[in-house]
């Protein structure tokens, strides 16, 4: 009876643990969401007849134009660093993954800086030619393709980490007999490869468009409107809650629709691997032209999208940088590491925490709940942060009342007067990304061992500490490195929840270009991208140990 | 000022990470990592002694020797948080009546009235202030006070526009400048207010014509902040550019590139011989649920005082509120112009049906 009971009692906290999760998420989406119902007083119609259209089709060719662009660079680099050898493979395995330290909004600052009309490349143009505005034609930065362009550089590597990854934990084996069967490698790669890489890489592309979805800086910088820039003037000009909660209830909706998409395509065609033998391939070798083309094609993404921003901001910050740089660099710096760090581990337990409770209890409300808990990463930060403050405030009065009419004392802001608010920001909306990485490297793991664990007499707890935890070992620090990376760059969380005198390297740079000081703010950026460097770098190197051919070693999701 | 929370507590966080970090960060390891997290949390949570909050929408590098002046001669702590207006607006609002926050700053009088509406200062009565600032930048009873003023001025090329071709506002939705203006984006709030204005002083029948005109008469989709603008006047995108008196000031003073393209545009006053330049206001009030009103008083004082007063001018370029303040001589360079006195509430009430009718214009 006890047994029974117990069991039971196990089985429900594990269901709890994981909606306690998605309340992250739920909570402060409800808490905008429920607004819709009231009137927005002429807004929403004043929207339909004015701005709208144009938010939807401006989201719809950024979300379709940033798709196709991280998918052309992202899976073929992916592919030629796994299975061929030209010069530079080595180097360009980790390489590729650089433009993930950088933010994108200073990639975009980086890029319209350098070529808009008054910059220095056209600048040049006119003066060495003698021309003016009419005389010639160059492409416009600040519009819709320069913004999908800037995207894609800046998020190619999310399908690229993921990609690779398939592409590596992919048995040659089977590779190996498409091969012998006289398939050649266009056709392997076609018929072979991408489908069974297909799940790994459609999660690295969701990640991918629902930041570009949730973009506002870099958008707003190529003076293009999204439903994110949209929904921030709804909210904020326009003061109407109400059509900014319907805003974000579409972009929701539509986020939704892809996702399920996706899914139901995916189930009509299930792929699995058979073995888990992996062997040493034998690569192909590129020669010639075809190693020229890899070459150029793996390194014209490193090359704009992280060799020429950090030039210009060490250029920048040189001649012009912050008064303030030393501090900058050191306490700012600091700041945000710490911050960041904690977000990053915390990701990583809570993901594990909801990927493995799905993986024990896989019934409706625990499957919705831990898809629900990887919306927050399509949501505008500003949203969240705003739809958090009322929640958390809420409990932070009450625990406060309370504390007084006990005790006569009164603890003060436990969240927002603490970096605990910010945390709980980062947790909503960065989730999402650990929690891709870590279901996707559980999934990995046969049942079997499972069922093993249990025979021999473990507890759910103690298999998930003991058995999964250490197999899971790449794919939890994979998670924890993009979560402190998304977290070192990201602002209105951090701007709207901080606590007092409490600064990091991005809010320093926000004050810095809003101001319009943008030489100045080069020196955060550069201090942003050398922190940013570090998990970037022992990411690549995680990712070149789990090469193919080494039977055993563990491989990174 | 600047220094963080973190500082006591970086020497035993190292400490716990360093002899963690042997196998890098063990993921196995949760105690510890649980144990950072609460002493860097309790952390950032020390209060002193005495303290004023403030809720700042400016942020500008000037403000921080201001607020070290106040700590040394008053010892009272000023601790802040920055952010965006609205944002911090809304931060107040949620937090009620136990918020922290004592002294709200933001920029832009249609802010002020924003705020003032919803409920957020209250009233003060201070002799000092009303002595120092004019009736006209303050709110008649004291619920905010006028810190800075900023002028939103015309910057023409010195090459293709003829003194005295553009002298005001209504001048750039003229048929002549098709194609010519340079202006940023109407989320902005300075160009909310100056329609906001224009609404005021010609009705809206004639202020929806006005921005339909100035529309056809862009230069380029508005993009950019206000140097942007007066870049592109100087590399000849457009021959006039609508921006803020203080970032052209700090062109003047800027980098060799920045001081060139200054040199190519001459500085416009619009509406002189009619209602004056627009002007847009930044100020303070005390928080209504201020925990320490008193403290919150003296800050703004302070904020209206000849120290700091001349620091709002010498360092950020803005003009200062009190008169006979020493000014400063980028300003003097500028000029003095004759200003749109109408008290910034009520353009303030006209923001929204600014914001739709640059909307129905497609000025994004």
């Amino acid at each position: 009876m006890i047994q029974v009971i117990r069991k039971w009692l196990g089985r429900w906290a594990w269901t709890c643990a994981s909606l306690a999760i998605a309340a992250l998420v739920v909570v402060p989406l409800a808490d905008i969401l429920l607004h819709i119902g009231q009137d927005s007083e002429g807004t929403w119609q004043h929207l339909t007849e004015t701005v709208l259209t144009n938010y939807v089709s401006n989201t719809l060719l950024l979300g379709g134009g940033v798709a196709i662009g991280t998918l052309v660079i992202g899976v073929p680099a992916a592919w030629v660093v796994t299975m061929c050898r030209f010069p530079g493979h080595t180097i360009f395995r980790w390489a590729l993954l650089l433009p993930l330290a950088i933010p994108t909004y200073l990639l975009a600052y980086a890029a319209t800086d350098l070529l808009q009309f008054a910059g220095p490349i056209q600048t040049a143009l006119r003066g060495t030619f003698n021309w003016t505005r009419n005389d010639y034609w160059f492409p416009n930065v600040r519009s819709l393709p320069g913004a999908i362009v800037i995207l894609t550089l800046g998020l190619y590597p999310y399908v690229y980490l993921a990609a690779r990854s398939a592409f590596l934990e992919q048995s040659l084996c089977v590779l190996e007999v498409s091969r012998t069967l006289g398939v050649g490698a266009w056709t392997s790669f076609w018929r072979v490869a991408m489908p069974l890489a297909r799940p790994s890489i459609a999660a690295g592309l969701s990640l991918a468009l629902m930041e570009t979805f949730a973009e506002f800086g870099a958008v707003d910088y190529c003076a293009v409107d999204t439903f994110a820039t949209g929904i921030y003037r709804t909210w904020f000009a326009l003061g109407s809650i109400t059509a900014a909660a319907q805003l974000s209830a579409c972009l929701l909706a539509f986020i939704l629709f892809l996702l399920l998409l996706e899914s139901v395509s995916r189930r009509s065609a299930r792929f699995h691997h058979t073995t888990n033998r992996y062997r040493q391939l034998s690569p192909f070798r590129l020669v010639k032209w075809t190693a020229t083309l890899a070459v150029i094609g793996c390194a014209l993404p490193i090359l704009l999208g992280f060799v020429l921003p950090t030039c210009l901001f060490l250029f920048k910050s040189w001649h012009y940088g912050d008064e303030r740089a030393t501090e900058t660099f050191l306490e700012l710096g600091r700041n945000s590491v710490i911050l960041a760090g904690i977000a990053g581990v915390l990701a990583m337990w809570l993901a594990l925490l909801a990927a493995y409770s799905r993986r024990l209890q896989p019934h409706r409300i625990v499957q919705i709940a831990t898809r629900v808990a990887s919306l927050g990463y399509a949501i505008p930060g500003g949203v969240i942060a705003i739809g958090l403050l009322g929640p958390l405030l809420s409990v932070e009065l009450g625990f406060n009342e309370l504390c007084e009419h006990l005790f006569g004392w009164t603890p003060g802001f436990l969240f927002t007067g603490t970096i605990l608010g910010v945390l709980v920001g980062y947790q909503t909306r960065f989730l999402a990304v650990a929690l891709n990485l870590i279901q996707a490297g559980l999934t990995r793991i046969r049942t079997s061992l499972d069922d093993a664990a249990t025979t021999l007499g473990a507890s759910p707890r103690r298999t998930l500490v003991r058995v999964h935890a250490p197999l899971l070992r790449g794919s939890m620090l994979c998670a924890l490195l993009l979560v402190f990376v998304d977290a070192l760059k990201e602002l209105p969380v951090t701007l709207i929840l901080r606590p007092f005198d409490f600064e990091t390297l991005a809010v320093r740079v926000y004050q810095l270009a809003s101001d319009e000081r943008l030489n100045e703010a080069s020196t955060g950026g550069l201090a942003m991208i050398v922190a940013g460097l570090i998990p970037v770098i022992v990411l690549s190197q995680l990712m070149a140990r789990a090469r193919p051919g080494k039977s055993g070693s563990e491989v990174i999701s | 000022m600047w220094q963080s929370g973190f500082r006591p507590l970086a020497a035993p966080a190292a400490a716990v990470l360093q002899r963690s970090s042997k196998k890098v960060i063990n993921p196995m390891k949760p105690w510890k990592l649980s144990l950072i997290l609460i002493l860097t949390v309790w952390g950032t949570s020390a209060v002193p002694a005495q303290v004023v909050n403030v809720y700042s929408a400016r942020h500008y590098d000037t403000d921080d020797q201001i607020y070290q002046k106040f700590e040394e001669t008053t010892g009272i702590k000023v601790r802040l948080i920055e952010g965006g207006s609205d944002a911090l607006l809304a931060r107040l609002k949620r937090e009620g009546k136990r918020s922290p926050a004592d002294v709200f700053i933001t920029v832009d009088s249609a802010r002020l009235y924003k705020a003032e509406q919803q409920g957020v200062f209250q009233s003060t009565t201070s002799a000092t202030l009303n002595k120092r600032i004019p009736a006209h930048l303050r709110h008649p009873r004291g619920l905010w006070f006028g810190l800075t003023k900023r002028a939103r001025i015309l910057l023409v090329s010195k090459e293709r526009v003829k003194p005295g071709q553009i002298t005001s506002y209504e001048d750039l939705a003229k048929p002549a400048l098709k194609g010519r203006v340079l202006i940023r984006s109407s989320s902005n709030v300075y160009n909310q207010s100056l329609v906001g204005s224009i609404i005021q002083a010609h009705g809206e029948k004639a202020a929806e014509q006005w921005c339909q005109d100035l529309v056809k008469n862009m230069a380029r989709k508005p993009q950019g902040g206000d140097r942007d603008q007066i870049k592109g006047v100087a590399a000849g995108e457009g021959d006039v550019a609508v921006a803020n008196s203080y970032y052209f000031a700090r062109m003047l003073g800027g980098t060799p590139e920045e001081r060139s393209a200054a040199a190519k545009v001459r500085v416009v006053f619009p509406n002189q011989s009619g209602r004056g330049t627009h002007v847009n206001l930044c100020g303070a009030g005390v928080v209504a649920t201020a925990p320490n009103q008193a403290n919150a008083v003296k800050l703004i004082e302070f904020l209206a005082s000849d120290f700091s007063q001349v620091r709002f001018a010498a360092g950020n370029n803005e003009y200062p509120v009190v008169s006979g303040v020493k000014s400063v001589p980028v300003l003097e360079k500028l000029g003095s112009f004759k200003e749109d006195v109408q008290n910034a509430s009520v353009f303030g009430k006209n923001t929204l049906k600014a914001i739709r009718m640059m909307d129905r214009a497609g000025w994004r």
